[in-house]
């Protein structure tokens, strides 16, 4: 799901309410009921969190110093680091997942930012059909990735499938099965995450397009500026924030999803296609080694966190508010 | 984007220009890899079984009739919807709730709460599989589909919640203020006055919640057991798995998946570049 794009709205520090001149008037208990009133309000909220977020977090790094093994619960017990220390130095595909994330998020992110910025200033020109032609574009945004693999399986089948004309036209081997080959998986994975992906960006960038005041626009023009300059001098800024959020955003998602993968090419062939996440997914679902599985989180939320502070350092994020360059 | 490609000059720039060619052609383009994958899903469901046309015809039900009656979807289209509109309600009160309180009262620890919210941003649910089936698994809710909708309802909460209180935010405080000058208290003058302006809100997040519980495979593949509580997507991974020869049923169970959300997303679609547009330039 592309719900991280709501957080672009949200994000603006939230001026707060005028103050209750009301509340002078009343007594004492009044007043402590009323200071009491947001806590009341927020309970549910703060509740399901701390017991269905905060807490776990706290149990997976509780249960990486674990043995925690459903399968052979007789050596369950503390395990000091012998977890970490299994993952860093006799976990090979450890390694090569963190290798193939890289990967992965790398190159989808990129190519969703590409396409999606064209997209995005494609579709903030004037032209008749506009509506329906974002409304049809935007559509696999809502789409699930298992949904998204039960498409991409109908395409990629070598007898069945869209492929099978690429066949026909002598382009690729006939039965020739684009998910089992190494050398064409991990392009068959990104095209199809892509085509769910691209309506993410195009989405958010579209809006902030929309957000530049139309006179800069016109004043940019009365100045006899091209299409490039406009864009060079008024429209790169002005989505400098929402690029570097929104890429933010989706690195993380990205990093995260394995409905895709785990759907459509569950990690391979072999280990090839194997995120961290889905390598964790697989220690909980098959192997049942929750201890494990544990460490491999917090590498997961070490990994994240590194990354997504520096990435904001780095983008000087904020920095730049004005139009000028 | 519309300048003439380089040394383009005089007639032909201007017939280049006025075609608008560089504008329909990347937009064909996308429309196709939008739109293919789409229509092949939709032959491959509404065609014979065995028939290798590019189009649906001649056009039979028996796929539909195979996947809800004999493969179980029936059973998990209705799962799905329950778990969905389980999540829809559930988001919608508690971010109303607290979206009220976030944007209306100043109070100790405010800043924390909204820095902790976008905090839980990075902590998905992949990486807390583990100890949610556990602590599901003590409460008793392991293929239960109130687990379910407490996963999905926990992980919409934190962005709900800020979107709600921007949209009470942007309904003027005076209006309220109003309202309990003329003896309202405040509960009566909220739901008076800011609820019924607050009715693109709860369209908009509600449509998010139902399409992120509609969608979540993890959760209901982890946290349910038997066949009877599984959801569409999980359906789908079992078809994909278990029938991979019969593209047909695959193709008709994907059509089931996709029908509701696209339709959702047909009502929502407007708000999404508005919704985001509004917050952006309040900022």
């Amino acid at each position: 799901m592309s719900l991280g794009s709501r957080a672009l709205a949200v994000i603006e520090p939230v001026p707060l309410a005028p103050h209750d001149r009301g509340a002078e008037r009343h007594g004492r208990a009044r007043r402590r009921r009323k200071a009491l009133a947001p806590y009341a309000m927020l309970t549910p909220l703060v509740l399901l969190i701390l017991g269905f977020v905060a807490y776990p977090v706290l149990n997976v790094v509780y249960y990486s110093f674990q043995n925690y093994n459903v399968v052979e619960p007789f050596l369950n017990g503390f395990a000091g680091w012998s977890n970490y220390s299994t993952m860093f130095r006799h976990d090979p595909l450890f390694w090569t997942s963190l290798e193939f994330t890289a990967k992965w998020v790398f190159a989808e992110v990129f190519l969703q930012l590409v396409f999606g910025l064209v997209l995005a200033l494609i579709l903030n020109s004037a032209f008749r059909g506009r509506g329906i032609a974002r409304a049809l574009v935007f559509a696999p945004w809502a789409v699930s990735g298992v949904l998204t693999t039960t498409i991409w399986l109908l395409i990629y089948d070598p007898q069945a499938g869209l492929i099978g004309y690429l066949s026909d036209l002598g382009l690729t081997p006939h039965g020739f099965t684009i998910l089992a080959d190494t050398h064409t998986v991990f392009w068959a994975a990104i095209l199809a995450e892509l085509w769910r992906g691209l309506p993410f960006f195009a989405i958010i960038l579209l809006a902030d397009l929309q957000s530049i005041p139309s006179e800069l626009i016109e004043a940019a023009n009365c100045d006899g500026a091209n299409a490039w300059t406009r864009f060079r001098y008024i429209v790169a800024p002005h989505l400098r924030d929402a690029v570097i959020l929104s890429t933010l955003l989706r690195c993380v998602w990205e990093f995260n999803n394995v409905d895709l993968l785990y759907t459509l090419t569950n990690g391979g062939p072999g280990t090839e296609t194997t995120t961290l996440p889905l390598y964790i997914a697989r220690q909980a679902i098959t192997e049942h080694n929750f201890g494990y599985g544990s460490a491999l989180t917090m590498a997961g939320f070490v990994i994240l966190l590194v990354f997504s502070i520096a990435y904001l350092k780095f983008s000087k994020f904020g920095a730049s508010r004005g139009y000028a360059p | 984007m519309s300048a003439a490609p380089l040394g383009m000059t005089g007639e032909l720039a201007r017939r280049w220009e006025r075609s608008r060619l560089y504008l329909w052609v990347p937009l064909g383009l996308f429309m196709l890899f939008t739109l293919v994958p789409f229509y092949w899903m939709i032959v491959f469901a509404f065609r014979p079984d065995g028939s290798t046309h590019p189009y649906p015809w001649p056009v039979t039900l028996a796929n539909f009739k195979l996947v809800w009656n004999v493969l179980g979807f029936g059973v998990f289209f209705k799962n799905s919807v329950l778990v969905g509109v389980g999540t829809l309600v559930g988001v919608n009160v508690i971010s109303a709730l607290s979206g009220y309180a976030l944007a209306r009262f100043s109070f100790r620890g405010r800043g924390f709460l909204v820095v902790g919210l976008l905090c839980t941003q990075f902590v998905p649910g992949v990486m807390l599989l583990i100890p949610l089936f556990i602590i599901f698994r003590h409460l008793g809710l392991i293929d239960n589909l109130v687990a379910l909708v407490i996963a999905d309802t926990v992980f919409q909460l934190p962005l709900t919640t800020l979107l709600m209180s921007g949209f009470i935010r942007s309904v003027p405080v005076e209006l309220e203020e109003a309202a309990m000058v003329d003896g309202c208290s405040r509960l009566k003058a909220f739901r008076a006055v800011t609820l019924p302006l607050l009715r693109p809100a709860f369209v908009a997040i509600g449509s998010f919640a139902f399409v992120g519980s509609w969608n979540n495979f993890l959760f209901a593949l982890i946290f349910m057991n038997s066949q009877d509580h599984f959801t569409l997507p999980v359906g789908l991974d079992y078809t994909i798995g278990e029938f991979s020869v019969n593209f047909g049923a695959l193709a008709a169970g994907g059509v089931l998946a996709a029908v509701p959300v696209v339709l959702v997303f047909a009502v929502v679609q407007r708000y999404l570049v508005q919704g985001l547009t509004v917050g952006a330039i309040k900022g």
